[in-house]
């Protein structure tokens, strides 16, 4: 048996009235990909919150490696070892691609060390050709690219990634999927996704949320056969 | 990058010999002298604002704070070395203390304008309500509103009768202003620097690599207000004479005017620009015609409405495009001063 | 009793010199997120404005309660079309181009009236609680604060421009899709904001001594009320209000008036570390 690298207990976060994530119990075992789905405000992005310290949950636990990291700021559990990318690009827009990816490389290792890792991710992400470019010029997908280059320079055991596939080609999206799966030999990972064929071609278990709760979790095929998830899911996007 | 970084120095080196050689000739060493103490003043802000996007509206504080530790250790010990030191040491330490309290408090820009705006008055009123003969510090009288003249200007190290004054006094204002500037050129090329840099750019971003935010904006903050005390102190000795304007609104509005008008982002442009405008002050003090605080005004708004950049990048990017080599990348597009407000 | 008495009247007076100090900030706030830090220079102007219209021999209640806000908020017009309204969204370049304006309103003073104090004498005369003499002109004020709460209240909560202003206040985007133009909405706001700087200014004008720097008194504490305010206008207002009037106050008669000031700003730096967006955003949630 893995150990579990990731465990909520009873996770609740109000906004107010709204209740954005709803006694959630997860448990995520080393270098396992699991994928978060659910319907738009579904809680997904508020339960990545919470658990990479960007918000403080109203109630519940959150351990990482059987260490209870509730309530720790964000800086704490990134430096647990844990690479975050979040839905709305967080880059630094007036810096280049390389430096960007110096930044994250130089927390863990030192100025020398940090350059070698970042020119090997740039080779490995195909960003090469834009390395000299300044973030905010560059199109969304390889925004996109260059914050997963953020996270995998690191070299994470745990992975959670907020919609990495939205505004790429399938060209970057299969580049990107190739990444996630080297990733996994050494680190869990997690995705909110709403791009059905990008999971398809790379889950196993799938954890559904709806309206902050989870609904069911379950192999691939079975949640996307699963009558209640087509009704919640395609009733809200068709 | 080691290459460059050399250069740099030599270049830093060769082009302030010049000035420190060719300005006297110019302008008097007495005028001199304050605008060079202004112009690290500019950069003490132009550090904090234009590298780390802190935006600070009392950098005066820090200043008058320099100013008046030298003048009160100096009234104390009768010699100038140990003054000089604390005057630099006590401003960064409040710093600190305050840093700490705003960043870990998740204050955004506005807030922390806010806090240290009022902070800079409370210093300022509470200096102000010091007249009576009960606020002492040791053989110092505070004297309110009237300031404190009359203590021990700079000396050689050791010797208190060895008088640093008239023109050596501007060489060693000089010589501190280049020291400075090159120690700030090392920390920018330094880790610290280029995540100082980061953390302004995204902050979020920073964290969630795992660098605490927090703590090295309060570095940072820190850094930038033991220059500000330094020239204080330099200034005090410059005045031979402190008095609560030093920690007024009007002095923390104009070293900003300084900033945006020479430059964020930019290590010369906070010099240039308190350089250039404290000298612009000089002479239309001469005149009578225009009210200055007018002008200093006027040309605030114009260029945070035209010119929001600054002169130093704009003479920059002017400069690579007619050598037609693509402009270099200035981070300081403003983003920093957005608030994540309205 | 007599010293209570005293000591209530010094108390309202306070807060309701705050608030009258800080409504028109509060509102252009609130509305546009927009911080006019030359709000102090719209008081000053309103000053000046009073006393000039005196001189003329204007009444001095409708210099104050008229002239006043009227050319105040008729500058504040010229203002927003000249300068704040091409740094919407740009708080921070707002906050310094005013910070500029209030400079050149400052010089624009100094060479019109000079660089002397100048003041008219409070139009309301004194009288005596047992020992104690007490201003007539501080009820005058206190008066007048609440007027205003009370007909800020009725106009937003009453009228059709108060409920549009309400629906800019929470999403700015909404009055734009009602179809009224935020354009003309803000000049508004700006307007009625300066206008209300102006008449602050000249109500307090009998109390001090007017000169062109008088502004720089007004601006920090305007600030730090909205500020620590937080989202709701006129709670806020009020409630921040009466926590700095009330701390201000007990410093003043424990200590002295500058610790009494030092505190209050003390005071404002705890909060906002503690509730970084204001009381109301922790207290009177919802509350206009
Ligand atoms: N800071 C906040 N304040 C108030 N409500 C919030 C906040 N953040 C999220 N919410 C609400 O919480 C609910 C869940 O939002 P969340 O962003 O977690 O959904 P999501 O599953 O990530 O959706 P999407 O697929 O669109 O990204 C939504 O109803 C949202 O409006
Ligand atoms: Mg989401």
């Amino acid at each position: 048996m893995a150990e579990t690298v990731l465990e909520t207990a009873g996770l609740t976060m109000r906004f107010g009235g709204v209740t954005a994530s709803d006694n959630v119990d997860f448990k995520l075992k080393a270098r396992e990909l699991r994928c978060l789905i659910g319907p738009n405000g579904a809680g997904k992005s508020t339960f990545f919150k919470c658990v990479t310290g960007l918000l403080t949950p109203s109630e519940g636990h959150v351990f990482m490696r059987g260490q209870e990291v509730t309530g720790w700021m964000p800086h704490q559990v990134a430096s647990l070892g844990v690479g975050i990318k979040t839905q709305t690009p967080n880059v630094m827009d007036a810096l280049s691609v390389h430096e960007n990816i110096w930044l994250a490389a130089r927390r863990f290792f030192t100025p020398v060390e940090a350059v070698a890792r970042t020119d090997d991710v740039i080779d490995r992400l195909a960003l090469g050709s834009i390395a000299r470019t300044d973030l905010g010029q560059l199109a969304h997908g390889e925004r996109q690219r260059v914050e997963l280059g953020l996270v995998v320079v690191t070299d994470p055991w745990l992975v959670l990634l907020d919609e990495p596939a939205a505004g790429m080609s399938a060209a970057d999206v299969d580049r990107m999927t190739g990444i996630i799966l080297e990733m996994t030999r050494s680190a869990a990972v997690v995705i909110v996704e709403h791009d059905m064929q990008f999971i398809r071609s790379i889950a196993e278990t799938v954890t559904v949320f709806h309206q902050g709760a989870v609904l069911m979790e379950d192999h691939v095929d079975r949640v996307m056969t699963d009558e209640t998830v087509r009704r919640v899911y395609l009733g809200k996007k068709a | 990058m080691e290459r460059s970084a050399k250069r740099d120095v030599v270049v830093t080196l060769i082009v302030s010999a010049i000035l420190i050689a060719v300005m006297p000739m110019l302008i008097g060493t007495y005028t001199l002298t304050v605008l060079v103490i202004y112009g690290m003043l500019g950069l003490s802000l132009g550090l904090i604002w234009g590298f780390g996007g802190i935006l600070c509206f009392g950098q005066a504080a820090f200043f008058g704070l320099g100013a008046y530790v030298y003048a009160i250790a100096a009234v104390n010990i009768g010699e100038s070395t140990l003054p000089m030191i604390l005057a630099v040491l006590l401003p960064g330490a409040f710093a600190a203390v305050l840093g700490a309290v705003m960043f870990y408090g998740r204050l955004t820009d506005v807030y922390l304008g806010v806090i240290t705006l009022v902070v800079t008055l409370i210093l300022f009123k509470f200096i102000n309500s010091t007249a009576g003969p009960q606020y002492v510090i040791g053989d110092a009288r505070l004297g309110g509103f009237n300031g404190i003249p009359g203590f021990q200007t700079l000396n050689v190290p050791g010797d208190s009768g060895a008088y640093i004054w008239g023109d050596a006094y501007f060489y060693v204002c000089a010589v501190a202003l280049v020291i400075v500037f090159l120690l700030v050129t090392w920390l920018l090329r330094s880790s610290f620097g280029r995540i100082a840099i980061g953390i302004r750019e995204n902050e979020t971003r920073m964290a969630l690599i795992g660098y605490d935010v927090a703590a090295r904006k309060t570095v940072l903050f820190a850094i930038g207000a033991a220059i500000a005390g330094l020239a204080g102190a330099l200034f005090a000795n410059w005045a031979e004479i402190v008095t609560p304007n030093l920690f007024s609104l009007g002095q923390s509005a104009e070293i900003i005017i300084w900033c945006i008008v020479g430059g964020l982002g930019t290590r010369l442009g906070p010099i240039v620009g308190a350089a250039g405008l404290a000298y612009l002050k000089f002479l239309l003090g001469q005149q009578s015609m225009i009210d200055n605080t007018l002008i200093m005004g006027l040309v605030l708004v114009i260029f945070v409405l035209f010119l929001p950049r600054g002169l130093v990048p704009a003479v920059g990017s002017l400069w690579h495009a007619s050598v037609g080599r693509t402009a270099r990348r200035r981070p300081a597009n403003r983003r920093m001063r957005r608030a994540r407000h309205g | 009793m007599d010293i209570s008495f005293v000591i209530l009247v010094e108390m309202l007076y306070a807060i309701a010199s705050l608030v009258l100090i800080s409504a028109g900030l509060a509102v252009v706030f609130g509305m546009m997120k927009v911080i006019n830090l030359a709000h102090g220079e719209f008081m000053m102007m309103g000053g000046y404005a009073t006393i000039t219209a005196v001189g003329l021999g204007v009444n001095v209640f409708i210099a104050m309660l008229i002239v006043a806000p009227l050319v105040v908020g008729l500058i504040g017009l010229v203002v927003e079309r000249l300068v704040i309204r091409h740094l919407y969204g740009r708080l921070v370049d707002t906050m310094l181009a005013t910070w500029g304006l209030s400079l050149v309103f400052i010089g624009l003073a100094t060479m019109i009236f000079g660089n002397t104090t100048t003041g008219i004498s409070t139009p309301i005369p004194g009288f005596t609680v047992g020992a104690y003499q007490i201003n007539g002109y501080n009820f005058f004020i206190i008066v007048m604060a609440v007027v205003l709460v009370i007909a800020l209240y009725a106009v937003l909560k009453g009228t059709r421009a108060g409920l549009i202003a309400r629906g800019t206040m929470q999403r700015s985007d909404m009055a734009a899709a009602l179809g009224y133009s935020p354009d003309r909405i803000y000049m508004a706001t700006f307007f009625f904001g300066s206008a209300l700087s102006g008449l602050a200014g000249a109500i307090l004008a009998p109390l001090v001594g007017l000169v062109p720097t008088s502004g720089g008194a007004y601006i920090a504490k305007a600030f730090i009320t909205v500020i620590a305010g937080g989202p709701s206008l006129i709670a806020g207002l009020v409630s921040s209000a009466t926590s700095f009037g009330l701390v201000n106050q007990i410093f003043t008669f424990a200590v002295s008036p500058v610790i009494g000031e030092v505190a209050l700003l003390i005071a404002a730096v705890i909060l906002l570390r503690a509730m970084p967006q204001g009381i109301t955003s922790r207290f009177f949630k919802g509350k206009l």
